[in-house]
């Protein structure tokens, strides 16, 4: 093996710096109409497209396939689902919002043809498959994000 | 029809080691070092050179226009000085954006820098977590720390095959990079740990463990790319830049946006330039190729994807050692990103360390049968391919 060549780098110093980056993001008016819902009334929307039928969610305002304008055609989908592929998330760190073990899943909701990813919690990270059905579990407080789903769950017949 | 107004050689390559302590350098020191090695390989001086084009991930080390303050390392004062930023493909895009340069006759000898200094960076990851779409998925993502291509082999495969494969392409990885001065993580791992490193090495997502995942490294690479009259004079082995390719596929970023899987921006990159080249059987013409692999899983996968394969042939080629430094087929004899990782400076290392396995000058990891026909990758943001195609000789026919 080769051997390793360390520079010396005693009275070398490192100067420290930290960025604060504040943001905002715009969530547009169709976006904010379907945070809109899921507070206030805890349905989960989406846009129907007349061109193509494809139901998007979260919405958009026009389609990305065909441009056709969107917002016009809110559909509401179903607040359960399908887990259509997941991973475990294994390690920690400050900008995930679980403590591993956590399952993060695309689930594609009844009435929907695009999935949407979210936590899945409420099952053994080793027991999750995909098709599992799942239903949406709301914040107790708001955020006005999509995290007022909190999580999705299994569904227990 | 040429694709050139004029055929364009690299003729001068330079490169840091890469490591995670180089606290003894500032960034414009630590590209500066490449700079000069850079001259010297090719025994020019700055005046030799018309053009400088800079690039490294966008706000990594969060320095806006870092092009700015480096100017105190790159030589760029007074010329003509370009940026580039296209994520983990920058390296690449650089090298086509300098080929461009060149080949359209806007300079002669063009000088392509690209570099990062991951450990002053702050996260990596939460950076590049911050490339999701900040309204609806950015909560909910992992960054490059992804399982999608090891659970698609696994499916495919079986758990078994794929994770034996997996650990077996780490170690080849891992070997090469040991004897690769200028690598960073050289563990000199041996085959008969496979068994212990499947079970071991700290799991982070899905199937996709620690020892899969590339390094957080810093260091700079550095081409000089001339005309072909210019190269001749400068160079006596100038390797030529046959063709680029590059391909951006949004819709492929985890099925977010997607119906269906769509073929893969490196199948589309292959597939297009190999046509356009007459290359039907990319196995058997090319003599070694630097892949940009960010972790095991992605690499394996992708062996398939740029050699355009089909079945298990990608599996079967690690099984049998075909990518092997001695193999038919030499993958990363450098130890490919797994082993190296400096962003904005390891989609360039691909060429380069393919351009030095042309010239026979890569040193301690030189292939040891004649290395003619080079193949080089670059990989970054949301499913986005560069591949650049080198040769030993200036003797290939034009296909249109
Ligand atoms: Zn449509």
């Amino acid at each position: 093996m080769a051997v390793l060549r360390r520079e010396d780098t005693s009275d070398c110093f490192v100067m420290p710096g930290k960025m604060v980056l504040p943001v905002q993001y715009f969530a547009g008016r169709a976006g904010s109409q379907f945070i809109i819902s899921l507070r206030d009334e805890r349905k989960i929307l989406g846009v129907k497209c007349p061109q193509c039928k494809k139901v998007y969610v979260p919405p958009r305002e026009y389609c990305e396939k065909d441009f056709t304008k969107l917002d016009e055609n809110w559909v509401e989908v179903g607040n359960q689902g399908v887990v259509a592929n997941f991973t475990v998330v294994h390690y920690n760190d400050k900008h995930l919002p679980l403590k591993a073990p956590y399952i993060l899943a695309l689930i594609k909701l009844d009435g929907a043809d695009t999935p949407i990813a979210h936590i899945v919690s409420g099952i053994d990270p080793e027991k999750v498959s995909i098709g599992l059905r799942v239903e949406a579990v709301f914040a107790d407080k708001t955020t006005n994000t999509i995290l007022d789903i909190d999580h999705f769950a299994p569904i227990v017949d | 029809m040429g694709k050139k107004n004029r055929n364009v050689a690299i003729v001068g390559i330079g490169q840091t080691e890469y490591s995670s302590h180089k606290e003894y350098q500032n960034q414009p020191e630590m590209i500066n070092e490449a700079v000069r090695a850079a001259l010297k390989d090719a025994n020019l001086t700055l005046d030799d050179i018309d053009c400088v084009v800079h690039g490294n991930m966008e706000l990594f080390e969060c320095v806006h226009q870092p092009d700015l303050w480096h100017v105190l390392g790159t030589g760029a004062f007074g010329k003509p000085q370009f940026r580039i930023t296209t994520g983990g493909t920058t390296g690449a895009t650089i090298v086509c954006a300098a080929d461009n340069l060149v080949a359209s006759g806007m300079y002669d000898v063009v000088m392509a820098i690209g570099f990062e200094k991951l450990q002053e960076a702050g996260s990596t990851t939460a950076g590049i977590t911050n490339m999701a779409d900040a309204l609806w998925y950015r909560h909910l993502q992992t960054g490059a720390l992804t399982s999608a291509e090891a659970n698609l082999t696994i499916d495919e495969f079986g758990a078994e095959r794929a994770r034996r494969a997996a650990i077996k392409h780490r170690i080849m990885m891992d070997k090469n990079a040991t004897i690769n001065p200028r690598a960073h993580r050289r563990f000199g791992l041996e085959y008969e740990q496979a068994e212990d490193l499947m079970k071991t090495s700290p799991p982070l997502v899905g199937e996709l463990r620690l020892i899969h995942m590339c390094s957080q490294s810093d260091g700079a690479c550095v081409m000089i790319f001339a005309a072909e009259e210019k190269a001749k004079a400068i160079s006596s082995k100038p390797v030529w830049v046959r063709d680029h390719i590059a391909v951006h596929k949004e819709e492929m970023v985890a099925n977010n946006y997607a119906y269906e899987r769509p073929e893969t921006s490196h199948h589309t990159a292959a597939r297009k330039l190999f046509a356009r080249n007459g290359i039907t059987d990319p196995v058997e013409y090319f003599d070694v190729f630097e892949m940009y692999d960010p972790s095991t899983w992605w690499g394996m996968d992708w062996i398939r994807e740029f050699l355009l394969l089909e079945g298990d042939a990608h599996i079967r080629m690690v099984e049998n050692g075909d990518l092997n430094i001695d193999g038919k087929l030499p993958l990363n004899p450098s130890g490919g990103v797994t082993s190296s990782n400096p962003i904005g400076a390891t989609a360039m290392a691909r060429v380069a360390e393919a351009a030095l396995q042309l010239r026979g000058d890569a040193g301690p990891h030189q292939i040891k049968k004649e290395v003619r026909h080079g193949l080089a990758s670059g990989f970054g943001g949301t499913m986005w391919t560069v591949l650049v195609m080198l040769e030993k000789d200036l003797d290939w026919q034009e296909v249109n």
